[in-house]
C-alpha cells in the first residue's frame, strides 16, 4: 500500500457500528439455539480446568478447536466477510488456530503447571470471565440482547476464553498456539475503537494481561526458588 | 460550463430562500410547496458533452449492510428518493465490501431506474485479476455495462487503463477514470492525467480541504477530464463541526435550508468539478443533497465567505 502513512485506522474500517453489531443479532436468530449447546462447551471447559490432567487437556484442547473452527465457518466466512473483505483472512487464522489446537493440544498434548499462584487465578479469571460474564458487557454498555457475543459462537469470547486455557499451560506448545488469539485482540479492539464501542479496550486489555502473565511465568521459572509455593495442583 | 437557470437578483425564490434559512419559512410554508424547483444543475462530461446532474450518490459504509434485508430495503429508499430528487450518478467499488450488490438489490426493486449513471471501479492487484473482479461487479451492480470505471487509488493503474481503454473501444464501457482520495499520490495522478486520455477524475475536496484546487482540478480542465468529487463532507466530520452553529443567514440567499447543502454548493461551484458524490444512510440527506444542485450557486466572493466561516467554526 503506497503512502501507508497517510492512512488513519478509520480507513479500514468499512462498515458502521450499527451494522456491525446488527450482524450479531442476525447470526443469533439464525443459529438459534445453538447459543444453548455453546454456553455448556464453555461450561465444560471451566469444569475440566478445575483439574486438567492429560485427558481432559485433550479434551478442553479439541473443546476449544471446534469452537474455533465454527467461528471461523459460520461467524468470519459466511456472515462477517459480506461486510469486510479481511474477514476471510481472519477466517483462515481462525481456521489455522484450531488446527494448531488439534496438533499440539490434542496430539502432542499441553502440560498444565502454572509457576505462580496468580497466574493461574488470572487463567482461569479470563476462562470464567469469557464464558460467564463476556456476553453481559454488550447489553452494559447499551447494546441489544438480541446482539449479545457468545463464547464458541461469537469470536471475542472465543478468543478470550482460549488466552485464559494458554495462560494455564506451560512448555512451547503453549507459545505456538498464543500469538493468532493476540493479534485477534489487537483487531478486534482496533475495530471497537474506531467504531467508538465503549467497551473497546476489553480486548487489548486481554491480551495485555496474558502477555504480562507469560513473562511473569518466564520469570517465576527462571528463578526455581520463588516459584511454584502456593500455586493450586494443576498437575 | 454550467448548466444553470440563472436566477435574477431578487427573484422569489431566492427571497423564499432567505427566509428558509432565517427561519421565517413557516409563516410562507404553503407557498414554499407551491413555487417551482429549479432546474437541477448539469455538467457536461467533457470528452462527449454527455449532461450529468452535478450532485451524485456515494457508497462507502453507508451501504456496505451485508445480507441484512431490513438495512437494504432502507438503502434502496435513499436510492428511490436519490433518483427521485433528479440524482443519477452512483458510486461504489469492490472495496466497499456488500454495497455493490446493495445497489444491485436497490436497482432491481426500484425497477432499474433509467436514469442510473453508473460509476464503479477495479480494485485489485495484479492486473490480470482485474477483468474476472469487474465481471463479478457488474453482476452485483445487476447491469449490462457501467458508464463509468476507474481505477480505485491507482492500484495497478498501469495494467488496468490498457484493459479499460480496451473495453471502452468495444462498446462494454462508456467512460474511463482513476481515483486518489484524501491528497494521496497527486504527484502520480497529475503524470498519469498528463499522458492518459481518461474521461474522468476523482480526488477529495471541500471547503477545508482544498489541495486539489492547486493542480488537479486546474489539469482537469486544461485536459478536458470530468472530476468527481469524493469525501464532501470528510466522511462526516465536517457536518459534525458546523452542524451545533446556526446556518449564516446569508445561505439563503444561494438557497440553501442547511450546513450539508451549502458545503455541496461550495464543492460543485467550482468550475472544474462535475459532480459532488455524498454517501448517506437516509434518504431525507440523499434529497437535501441533491437539492444542493437546484438554485444559484455560490461566487467567488461568497466561496470565500463559506471558506473562512467553516475555517473559523
Ligand atoms: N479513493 C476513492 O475512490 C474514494 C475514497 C473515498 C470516498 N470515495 C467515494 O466518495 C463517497 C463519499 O465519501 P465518504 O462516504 O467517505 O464521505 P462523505 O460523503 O464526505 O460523508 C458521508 C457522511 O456524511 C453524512 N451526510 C450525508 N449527507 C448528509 C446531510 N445532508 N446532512 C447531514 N449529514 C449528511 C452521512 O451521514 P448520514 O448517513 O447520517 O446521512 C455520512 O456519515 C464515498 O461513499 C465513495 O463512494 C471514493
Amino acid at each position: 500500500m503506497s503512502e501507508w502513512w497517510t492512512y488513519r485506522p478509520s480507513s479500514f474500517l468499512l462498515f458502521s457500528a450499527r451494522t456491525y453489531y446488527r450482524l450479531f443479532e442476525l447470526y443469533n436468530a439464525e443459529i438459534w439455539p445453538w447459543q444453548v449447546l455453546a454456553l455448556l462447551v464453555g461450561v465444560a471447559i471451566l469444569v475440566l480446568l478445575r483439574k486438567p490432567g492429560t485427558w481432559q487437556g485433550r479434551t478442553i484442547s479439541a473443546l476449544l478447536a471446534a469452537s474455533w473452527l465454527w467461528v471461523a465457518w459460520a461467524y468470519l466466512y459466511s456472515r462477517y466477510a459480506s461486510i469486510n473483505w479481511m474477514a476471510t483472512y481472519f477466517a483462515a487464522a481462525f481456521a489455522l488456530e484450531a488446527l494448531l489446537l488439534i496438533v499440539l493440544g490434542v496430539g502432542h498434548g499441553l502440560v498444565w503447571r502454572p509457576p505462580a499462584a496468580w497466574i493461574s487465578r488470572a487463567g482461569i479469571g479470563l476462562a470464567t470471565f469469557a464464558v460467564a460474564l463476556q456476553p453481559l458487557i454488550g447489553p452494559l454498555v447499551g447494546r441489544s440482547w438480541s446482539q449479545v457475543e457468545v463464547f464458541a459462537v461469537a469470536p471475542d469470547p472465543t478468543v478470550v476464553g482460549t488466552l485464559g486455557v494458554l495462560v494455564l499451560a506451560s512448555g512451547w506448545p503453549k507459545w505456538l498456539l498464543l500469538p493468532i488469539p493476540i493479534l485477534w485482540c489487537l483487531v478486534s479492539g482496533a475495530t471497537a475503537w474506531v467504531m467508538q464501542s465503549p467497551d473497546a479496550a476489553l480486548m487489548p486489555a486481554a491480551a495485555a494481561l496474558v502477555i504480562v502473565a507469560g513473562g511473569g511465568s518466564v520469570l517465576s521459572r527462571m528463578a526455581p526458588a520463588r516459584d511454584a509455593s502456593g500455586t493450586p495442583a494443576l498437575d | 460550463m454550467d448548466e444553470i437557470i440563472k436566477a435574477p437578483p431578487l427573484s422569489r425564490r431566492r427571497l423564499l430562500g432567505a427566509l428558509v434559512a432565517t427561519g421565517a419559512a413557516a409563516a410562507v410554508g404553503p407557498r414554499i410547496s407551491a413555487a417551482q424547483p429549479d432546474a437541477i444543475i448539469t455538467r457536461p462530461i467533457p470528452s462527449t458533452d454527455e449532461k450529468l446532474p452535478a450532485v451524485g450518490l456515494g457508497s462507502w459504509i453507508t451501504f456496505n449492510v451485508g445480507y441484512d434485508d431490513v438495512a437494504r430495503a432502507s438503502c434502496a429508499e435513499v436510492m428511490r428518493d436519490f433518483f427521485e430528487a433528479g440524482g443519477r450518478l452512483i458510486d461504489s467499488s469492490p472495496m466497499y465490501g456488500s454495497s455493490q450488490a446493495t445497489i444491485g438489490y436497490g436497482l432491481y426493486t426500484l425497477g432499474k431506474p433509467p436514469a442510473l449513471f453508473s460509476a464503479d471501479k477495479v480494485w485489485t492487484s495484479p492486473g490480470s485479476r482485474g477483468p474476472p473482479q469487474i465481471e463479478v461487479s457488474r453482476k452485483q451492480w445487476n447491469v449490462p455495462r457501467f458508464d463509468l470505471l476507474q481505477v480505485h487509488n491507482l492500484l495497478a493503474w498501469k495494467e488496468h487503463l490498457p484493459t479499460l481503454f480496451a473495453m471502452k473501444a468495444s462498446g462494454q464501457l462508456r467512460y474511463v477514470g482513476i481515483t486518489t482520495s484524501e491528497g494521496r499520490r497527486h504527484r502520480d495522478f497529475e503524470q498519469i492525467m498528463r499522458t492518459q486520455p481518461l474521461d474522468f477524475v476523482q480526488v477529495s475536496y471541500n471547503v477545508l480541504d482544498r489541495e486539489a484546487e492547486a493542480r488537479i482540478l486546474p489539469l482537469a480542465q486544461e485536459r478536458g477530464m470530468a472530476v468527481i468529487i469524493n469525501r464532501p463532507f470528510r466522511q462526516g466530520a465536517l457536518i459534525d463541526r458546523v452542524a451545533r452553529h446556526p446556518l449564516p443567514s446569508w445561505a439563503g440567499e444561494i438557497g440553501c435550508v442547511s450546513w450539508a447543502q451549502l458545503l455541496l454548493k461550495f464543492i460543485i461551484a467550482h468550475p472544474a468539478v462535475t459532480c459532488a458524490i455524498p454517501a448517506t444512510t437516509r434518504p431525507a440527506h440523499a434529497r437535501e443533497n441533491v437539492g444542493a444542485a437546484r438554485g444559484p450557486l455560490p461566487d467567488k466572493v461568497m466561496r470565500q465567505r463559506i471558506e473562512s466561516l467553516v475555517e473559523q467554526l
